[in-house]
């Protein structure tokens, strides 16, 4: 077994753990009652998407420094990453504050530019898909994802500004110490899920784009 | 007059130039733009009162929409006639061609908003003329930040097949807080500005227009290379 397979089977197994503690061993919170379990999973999924749209920004910043493919294969197979963590991030959301705050849908800063993200990841795939040069297509690509983590913090300043509903961050302080261990299990298992799927994306880009450089004259 | 504005005037005269012998381009923007104006008065009815309150808001996306038409447009003659490369045989500094580019889309937007700011005002009974001075500070800072990031863009997405598309898909999520801060700040004045809460719009379209420009001037030469 090798050490990215192992990497691939720790993540499963912490995942595992931390959904049996978050389902059946921890108590349901006193005021929101089991949908407060979704906790478990919104939260880390949420920093998975951050931690691989801030990777998408290093690759795309290296890629420009130092011109080698590579970069931009790590890049864009963190982006894929990135928008379906998002998606995950705004669905599991919306299950928990519509039996929360009663409603499916809050024109909150955090909740409107996660959604805000989809579309701006989806257009760096895009673009990206579209070029046919790899050259032109990382260049393209790695200027769409340093713009974008420009504007993303701005837009978030601009849309709390413009109204606010989303509880803070809980802190240790606010949680029982119980209920912070298994977000911070979370955090490390989907981390590892995250880092796993991530090299693994990466390693079918690179064979993708040594076939393609191969050229059909060679079969 | 430095070598590098002295090479975008040229851009921008050229570009000026050929819109000025066709007006083609300029005629169906402002003919899109008072339909849109239109449009809006037709899905929301004739409330006077309630066009009146979303003033501000459908200016501005009547802004956004003809906006996006005209910036997919900045390279258009260049793609036609054989590629941005074209562009790139001119000598010297690159950012020259950004920054002569966003000059003549900055052009086409003012000249686009005389017509319509006038327009809704009439179309929606709204007083702009009593608070020019603050809204015509809010037009330009909205504006240049439109304009920046439009551009930038059209550059970037001009040899894609699908440009029209990908072009807004692009550009809107980075326009939020141009258009927030605009509808915001156009609306706190018509308002009389009571919250004392234009100031604060004001400093985040200042702030976000010069750092997108920074960013933008300083990568376009890597958009640009072939």
């Amino acid at each position: 077994m090798n050490r990215l397979t192992m990497l691939g089977w720790l993540a499963i197994a912490l995942i595992a753990v931390g959904t049996v503690l978050g389902l059946a061993v921890l108590p349901a919170d006193a005021l929101q009652g089991e949908v407060q379990r979704l906790l478990y999973v919104h939260v880390p999924v949420a920093w998975v998407m951050m931690l691989a749209f801030f990777v998408v920004f290093l690759m795309s910043i290296l890629y420009l420094v130092q011109r080698r493919l590579k970069w931009d294969l790590l890049a864009v197979s963190a982006a894929e990453l990135g928008v379906v963590a998002a998606v995950l991030t705004l669905i599991l959301g919306t299950l928990w504050g519509r039996p929360t705050w009663g409603i499916w849908w809050a024109w909150d800063p955090r909740i409107t530019t996660t959604a805000l993200l989809v579309p701006i990841y989806t257009g760096y795939l895009v673009v990206r898909s579209m070029a046919e040069d790899p050259d032109r297509r990382a260049r393209w690509a790695a200027v769409i994802g340093l713009i974008a983590f420009v504007q993303v913090p701005i837009v978030y300043l601009s849309v709390f500004w413009w109204r606010s509903l989303h509880q803070p961050p809980s802190s240790p302080q606010s949680m029982w110490s119980a209920y912070g261990l298994v977000v911070l299990l979370g955090f490390v298992a989907y981390t590892l899920a995250f880092a796993y799927l991530w090299l693994r994306r990466y390693r079918l880009a690179a064979t993708e784009l040594e076939l393609e450089l191969s050229g059909p004259e060679e079969g | 007059m430095s070598a590098l504005a002295r090479r975008a005037a040229a851009i921008l005269w050229k570009d000026i130039l050929s819109e000025t012998r066709t007006r083609q381009g300029f005629t169906a923007m402002l003919s899109f733009a008072a339909l849109v104006l239109f449009m809006f008065g037709f899905a929301i009815g004739v409330d006077n009162d309630l066009l009146g309150r979303l003033a501000g808001g459908l200016l501005w996306v009547a802004i956004v929409f003809t906006g996006t038409l005209s910036l997919g447009r900045t390279f258009q003659n260049e793609e036609l006639a054989g590629g941005t490369h074209l562009l790139r045989l001119y000598p010297g500094d690159v950012r020259a061609i950004y920054l002569g580019k966003l000059a003549g889309n900055l052009v086409v937007l003012a000249a686009l908003e005389v017509v319509l700011f006038p327009a809704a005002a009439i179309l929606y009974r709204v007083d702009f003329a009593a608070q020019a001075g603050p809204l015509l500070l809010v037009a330009a800072l909205g504006t240049f930040g439109f304009s920046v990031i439009g551009t930038f863009f059209s550059a970037l997405t001009v040899h894609l097949r699908a440009r029209e598309l990908l072009l807004p898909l692009l550009l809107f999520p980075a326009l939020v807080p141009v258009v927030l801060g605009s509808v915001g700040a156009t609306e706190a004045f018509l308002a009389g500005d009571p919250l004392g809460r234009a100031g604060g719009w004001l400093r985040l379209l200042a702030s976000y227009d010069v750092i997108l420009f920074v960013v933008c001037v300083w990568i376009f030469p890597v958009v640009l290379e072939e």
